[in-house]
């Protein structure tokens, strides 16, 4: 039977670390035995699957792990399963499982990113390197030019911020001096973050791509992070308080790093406030993918909280930001700061704080709205996130 | 740069963009019905749908939309710091190129510089790099 809403019921994370020896498919399971015994259910009671970006052969630390694989692990008797990249990032995934569990597909999804990108890079012989002759598909327009990784291309709309709205690094900074501060009292973050980030620090340190430094761009981590969907006919079936899904927008314009004027986040946030009686002014906190730490201020632009081209006033100090900010952000210390989980952390995150389980790092004042975001660049998924 | 750069694999599409070099030609697909350009280049407009579509040399010419200095070496051997940027091409709206700016100081690029192609080649791929330039100077150099 068709339900009409969806509901994120479970919650789980594996070890978080990097160069984990513990297999993928391992992580994925304790981190999915987590969920399913942070929901009260059973492996019995799960009848669906999705993942982004779906196990890639060839790329085996990106994405090591598929919903197939899962099914067959675990015993599944799956009725709907999914997993791939052409999607509009990582959220997507989600967002999937909650059209599922509306149409009456399944009740029950395990949705899950498993990453091991810090742990095949130390063991190529067992993961080896993506190593090809040629390059083609989008990477052909950008790889010549040593313009490699993502960072060197959203470095680029970056500087066009500082150029053309007088962002400063010191603001850019903002991203990252919060997610550290966040991931500092993450038990979870232990392995990502070992010691304070000062702005003297983070004015000194490497330069990657400008004005991107070292700590503007998330690391290699190894983990698994779960969430269950369930149908909102199903929540009898639950122990956990559920967070509904109570609107998603995804969206690509070009699928082409270098040809969008603006990027995906802009259109994406447009469409989430259509979509729900929700405004901008309700939400209580912000989990926004920070790759790279321009990203969280193309979300809050997009979604409205600042002006287009004022997302980095609207960080400047970082105290609207901070836990005991007016909207804190990536509370757990997003990718900067507890690694790159590749989109699934913020969705964990949000609910976490919704639930009021964040422990030491939980927010104030009963948190009822949240939105969680993944992507960037021409790609782009939200999710507005309610306890309602 | 003394590494060699990523090689594009050519196919139908992009052989007259990344090969176009060899005559001198900065190719960008163009539309004989509705005149739009296309990049990346496909066997149809993007615009219009119609398969009524070519490869047409362009200006070479245009401005840096965006850049930024790359300083970290992607792969062994990479000599950094270097230019990457966005160029927006003369008379092709709607089209941005990834490139590098070769010829000046990572130090003396800016926003709007005037900058024209030239091409490097390897093993018969002609990569389409740019250089700043003066409108109205004097031609020189490739």
């Amino acid at each position: 039977m068709a339900s009409t809403e969806a509901y994120i019921t479970g919650l789980g994370q594996s070890e978080v670390g990097v160069r984990l020896t513990r297999a993928p498919l391992l992580l994925t399971v304790d981190a999915i035995k987590e969920a399913l015994a942070d929901a009260g259910l059973t492996v019995d009671q799960i009848d669906g699957v999705a993942t982004y970006p779906g196990k890639m052969p060839s790329f085996l630390g990106f994405s090591p792990i598929g919903s197939d694989e899962v099914i067959e692990a675990m015993g599944i008797k799956s009725k709907w399963h999914l997993g791939g990249g052409e999607m509009p990032a990582q959220l997507s995934a989600i967002a999937s499982a909650a059209m599922a569990v509306k149409a009456g597909l399944a009740r029950h999804v395990i949705c899950f990113r498993t990453v091991y990108e810090a742990a095949a890079l130390s063991r190529p012989e067992e993961f080896p390197p993506l190593r090809r002759e040629t390059v083609d598909g989008s990477s052909q327009w950008t790889a010549p030019f040593f313009s490699i990784s993502a960072g060197t291309w959203v470095a680029q709309y970056a500087m066009r911020h500082m150029k053309h709205y007088g962002m400063t690094r010191e603001q850019l900074a903002q991203v990252a001096l919060n997610a550290h501060r966040n991931a500092a009292i993450n038990p979870k973050a232990r392995a990502i973050v070992k010691e304070p980030l000062t702005m003297d620090k983070y004015m000194s340190a490497r330069l990657i791509s400008t004005p991107f430094c070292l700590y503007d761009c998330d690391r290699f981590t190894d983990c698994s992070t779960v969430v269950i969907v369930s149908a909102g006919d199903a929540l009898d079936e639950v122990k956990t308080t559920p967070v509904r899904i109570a609107a998603m927008s995804c969206s690509v314009d070009r699928y082409s790093w270098d040809q969008v004027e603006w990027y995906a986040a802009y259109e994406t946030g447009e469409d989430l406030w259509k979509r729900t009686d929700y405004k901008a002014k309700d939400v209580d906190t912000i989990q926004f993918y920070d790759g790279f730490a321009f990203l969280p201020i193309t979300w809050i632009e997009g979604l409205g909280f600042a002006r287009r081209g004022e997302g980095h006033h609207f960080i400047d100090g970082g105290t609207r930001i901070a836990r005991d900010g007016e909207l804190p952000m990536n509370t757990h210390g997003g990718q900067l700061g507890a690694g790159r989980m590749h989109g699934f952390g913020f969705a964990h995150e949000a609910v976490t704080q919704l639930r009021g389980e964040g422990g030491a790092r939980q927010i104030g004042g009963d948190p009822r709205v949240a939105v969680a975001t993944s992507g960037g660049g021409p790609m782009a998924a939200a999710l507005l996130l309610a306890k309602d | 740069m003394t590494v060699p750069r990523p090689r594009p694999r050519l196919d139908a599409d992009n052989t007259a963009f990344w090969t176009g070099g060899k005559d001198g030609r900065l190719n960008i697909v163009r539309c004989g019905d509705c005149g739009e350009y296309t990049h990346p280049p496909k066997a149809l407009c993007r615009h219009c749908q119609s398969e009524n579509v070519s490869p047409q040399a362009v200006a070479g010419t245009g401005a840096v939309d965006s850049y930024t200095i790359n300083h970290q070496p992607w792969m062994p051997g990479l000599e950094v710091p270097f230019i990457i940027a966005r160029v927006r091409l003369d008379g092709v709206p709607g089209v941005i190129l990834t490139t590098n700016i070769v010829g000046c100081g990572v130090d003396e690029i800016d926003f709007e510089d005037k900058v024209r192609v030239v091409f490097e080649e390897q093993d018969g791929i002609w990569f389409p790099l740019f250089e700043k330039h003066a409108p109205g100077a004097a031609k020189g150099g490739a």
